[in-house]
């Protein structure tokens, strides 16, 4: 039996990451300085920590109602009510997910299938593309453009619209980009999608990383509140990465149907990990204001140096990454970075792994400490000359 | 926010440039407001933190209790005085609860902090009793943990 034979095309098909090689490399050295994972260097604040031990200890170790515990379902709610002005109720609009990465694929599962279109702006987080192909749906690629900064505007949102459309991922904050969509940027959007039998799946993962502008959330809209699916998690605010909790809210029917999958894939979320998120909405406020606040000092110090080495380096106001180009210096994104790797030790992702329009540009996370982001910088400043030289 | 406060209290050694570029001021407005701060005594210095038990110095530290008599006009602060000047006396607090002052002490033995504790402070008019308590070990100080600091472990992922 040809076992490659056995595996469904639509997976089959799905090509491997491209980053792959550069973390094979990174293995091989020593002394690299990786602005690649996406992930923030601060550990779990320890309030959260404990708190979930103390679950430990109590013996909370059974699964929880498959949404999720409803004391947590009730902190989600007043959080997302407290900050974003979106009401959910936390009986029948909230599942807690193992990550925001779970909600995604649920959703679309849910909602999609063959014959569907899904548009994607692109640059954006790979798992859309992945998890639009494993429901069998096709996705429709939106290339956002550096001189709108990296916002999907009504026009490009119009074009991309066909009959077939059922789905469109609004990612924002971006990651890789960092752009963020204003209030009149989304009102915009909004009144292209009013009229139209078009879901938004609205992953706003990175909403408290935010710098100067508070984020808005497309479901705050009325007309909108019921055709959004807002995602969300802890990874990225609480630095949670590793506790794989997340949520999905949106309109009960919707829910329900998620929910189906969500419970015989995946029963509940890790108990633990729930306790944990109950602690982070419930007592992290200054932490989370303090990761904020140093990650934009970071941001600043990043920016500043790319400016500095003259690559146009759009001004990011949300999440944890840069994205310059590197046009001027007559690379491809990826012999950039895997000159970059090879000969300053320095990690940054190749723009177009994020989506072909990626081109040109690359992603530095500057989730990293200021040590580090400095020395990179500065290593990235000697390859940048040695390549005009 | 007194974001450059915030700055230099985490790190000293930051330079006025440094600092511009972290928090999107310019060069001089960072200098100027840090001038500012010292003159108006807000910055009173720039320490460094040690972990001596890796040195060879021999130092010990000591937490004082002390109860005093406040004195009519004057209260605490008098009495609190005569006891921080002495130079062996790293830090001195007025505390609410079971006791007055709250002073640390550092000597090179435990036999001189008690020696200073006997000869200089519990004969000092208005004090009425004081508790010697030695430092054994430091696992924490300004904010600093001073063992198994966290290293980045985070692994290669794919995004």
């Amino acid at each position: 039996m040809n076992m490659e034979d056995m595996i469904l095309p639509k997976i089959k098909n799905i090509p491997p990451s491209g980053i792959r090689k550069y973390f094979d490399i990174i293995n091989e050295m020593e002394n690299v300085i990786s602005l690649g994972i996406g992930e923030p260097d601060f550990v779990t604040p320890w309030n959260i920590r404990e708190a979930s031990i103390y679950s430990l200890e109590k013996g909370h170790t059974h699964y929880s109602a498959n949404a999720g515990l409803i004391e947590l379902r009730k902190e989600i709610a007043d959080y997302l009510k407290r900050n974003f002005c979106v009401s959910y109720n936390p009986e029948d609009q909230i599942i807690v997910t193992v990550g925001g990465s779970e909600a995604i694929d649920i959703a679309l599962r849910a909602l999609v299938g063959p014959g569907d279109e899904v548009i994607i702006p692109e640059p954006s987080f790979v798992a859309y593309k992945g998890c639009t192909a494993f429901a069998g749906a096709t996705p429709k690629v939106v290339n956002l453009r550096a001189e709108d900064n990296f916002k999907l505007t009504p026009k490009l949102l119009e074009n991309a619209i066909t009959p077939k459309t059922k789905v469109l991922i609004f990612p924002f904050p971006n990651n890789p980009t960092g752009a963020i969509m204003t209030k009149d940027g989304i009102k915009a959007i909004v009144d292209v999608l009013k009229d139209k039998n078009i879901i938004v799946l609205s992953d706003e993962i990175y909403a408290e990383l935010t710098y100067g502008k508070k984020h808005v959330s497309i479901a705050s809209f009325p007309e909108m509140k019921d055709k959004t699916i807002l995602v969300s998690g802890f990874s990225k605010a609480y630095a949670m990465t590793g506790w794989r909790i997340g949520y999905v809210c949106g309109h009960p029917s919707l829910i329900s149907a998620m929910k189906k999958i969500h419970q015989y894939a995946i029963m509940c979320s890790p108990t633990m990990s729930q306790y944990a998120a109950i602690e982070a909405l419930k007592n992290s406020y200054e932490s989370v204001g303090e990761m904020v606040r140093e990650y934009n000092r970071r941001r600043n110090v990043m920016v500043n140096g790319f400016r500095k080495m003259g690559l146009q380096c759009f001004e990011p106001q949300g999440a944890f990454y840069a994205f310059p180009s590197i046009k001027s210096t007559g690379l491809t994104s990826d012999e950039f970075c895997e000159k970059l790797l090879k000969t300053e030790k320095v990690l940054v992702i190749p723009g177009n792994a994020f989506g072909q329009c990626g081109e040109g540009f690359v992603r530095a996370c500057y989730a990293t400490s200021m040590d580090k982001i400095m020395e990179a910088l500065k290593r990235i400043d000697n390859f940048i000359h040695s390549q005009v030289s | 926010m007194e974001e450059i406060l915030e700055v230099l209290e985490k790190n000293s050694k930051l330079s006025a440039k440094e600092i511009a570029e972290m928090t999107g001021k310019g060069v001089e407005e960072v200098q100027k407001s840090i001038k500012e701060y010292e003159d108006k005594k807000i910055i009173l210095g720039y320490m460094t933190l040690i972990n001596w038990e890796k040195t060879d110095k021999e130092s010990v530290m000591a937490f004082i209790e002390i109860k005093v008599t406040p004195q009519r006009e004057y209260g605490f602060d008098k009495i609190a005085a005569r006891i921080y000047r002495f130079p062996e006396v790293k830090a001195c607090y007025l505390m609410s609860g079971g006791f007055d002052l709250a002073v640390i002490i550092e000597g090179k033995t435990m036999k001189e902090v008690a020696l200073f504790v006997s000869q200089k402070l519990a004969v000092q008019e208005y004090v009425l009793s004081t508790a010697t308590h030695f430092v054994l070990k430091k696992y924490k100080d300004e904010g600093v943990e001073f063992e198994g600091k966290e290293q980045d472990d985070r692994e290669a992922i794919i995004i």
